[in-house]
């Protein structure tokens, strides 16, 4: 399994998103794509899955280019909340089992187990805490080359944001996937990383291994990103 | 979950000196298996990579074995583990001793401030 990205840049209208980004990404590693709101992280992302096309360059994955097809080997968590409302858990977990041929239905029932979520229970009736946690039964559910997170703490609690933690450790089959980790909530994910990719006005402006950042520089990847974006005017 | 980890030195340099810590405190015993790499991992709240990078540090440093299929184990030299415990005494001493003499306290004085503070007055 491999994610290139080559020399990739993307606009919306007049708004560059993405300028010449050049990142690959290998399986059995943990990557956090970590930068401001309107950084670019989530159109990266896009690229990746399908859901939107480079403008110029080529998005690969395994060595073939991302298509909306590519779908099938990539699990996405969006900021969005994409549930019926109407349905239970039990018959969300259902639903997305029928879209998704990789949905691995005894993983979704172990970590809906592990995470305290009512199969029975309507999903409009579950707390912030409790749809943020389904989101990520769906996304980690499924036996994907890739697992592609966008913002998986935003407006969580502490306790919350700990299961998730738990459960990506306890869940990602290191051998045959991928993470990557959209996210301005650097705290959070800081020990989880092998890799800390920093985006700003939809430029890469530094890549480092986490455990080397500490070993050559004495920073932590929090103290890393900051100095970064006084450098950059910020 | 989850520990907190300082930033200037490696995470599993961290969990290196947690574990030795442990093992000479005798919380954990020779012969002792330790948890798998996803176990531990998901206990600290790190990536499995870097409990990996851990448990080769404390092979090389002989103060865990791994046998093949079965796992990782605290050495049972007992030599070897005394030894252990010794060297982290020293150097706790050693940087002691170094603090005080940088704030100007001979090895005299600092004998005699140690056994008054112990209540071992002479």
């Amino acid at each position: 399994m491999s994610f290139v990205l080559n020399n990739v840049s993307k606009s919306y209208g007049k708004t560059t998103a993405l300028k010449n980004i050049n990142l690959s990404f290998e399986k059995g590693r943990i990557y956090g794509l970590l930068g401001p709101n309107g950084s670019g992280k989530s159109t990266m992302l896009k690229l990746m899955t399908g859901l939107v096309f480079p403008d110029e360059g080529t998005v690969m994955l395994n060595e073939e280019p991302v298509t909306r097809k590519s779908s099938e080997q990539v699990a996405f968590l969006t900021e969005l909340d994409m549930f019926y409302d109407g349905f239970t858990v039990g018959e969300t977990v259902d639903y997305v089992a029928s879209q998704f041929a990789d949905f691995n239905v005894e993983k979704a029932s172990r970590l809906l187990r592990e995470l305290n979520l009512d199969s029975k229970k309507k999903v409009n009736s579950l707390s912030k805490g409790n749809r943020g946690r389904l989101k990520l039964v769906m996304t980690l559910a499924r036996d994907t080359a890739a697992i592609l997170l966008d913002e998986p703490f935003s407006g969580l609690d502490p306790m919350v944001r700990d299961s998730i933690v738990n459960s990506l450790l306890k869940y990602i089959d290191f051998e045959n996937q991928v993470l990557i980790i959209a996210t301005h909530e650097i705290t959070e994910i800081e020990s989880l990383l092998d890799e800390a990719i920093a985006i700003h006005y939809g430029e890469i402006t530094a890549k480092e291994a986490v455990e080397t950042l500490r070993e050559e520089q004495g920073l932590s990847v929090l103290q890393w990103f900051k100095q970064l974006s006084i450098g950059i005017g910020e | 979950m989850g520990e907190e980890f300082q930033a200037s030195k490696p995470i599993y340099m961290q969990i290196v000196d947690k574990i030795t810590n442990e093992i000479v405190q005798g919380k954990k015993l020779p012969g002792e298996k330790l948890l798998s790499v996803r176990e531990m991992a998901v206990q600290m709240g790190v990536n499995p990579n870097t409990i990996q990078r851990t448990y080769s540090e404390l092979e090389r440093l002989n103060i865990v074995e791994t046998r093949r299929g079965q796992g990782t184990f605290v050495s049972d030299n007992t030599a070897l583990m005394e030894e252990l415990g010794r060297n982290m005494q020293d150097e706790i001493i050693k940087s002691f001793i170094q603090k005080m003499e940088e704030i100007g306290v001979d090895k005299r004085h600092l004998v005699r401030l140690l056994q008054k503070y112990l209540g071992e007055g002479e």
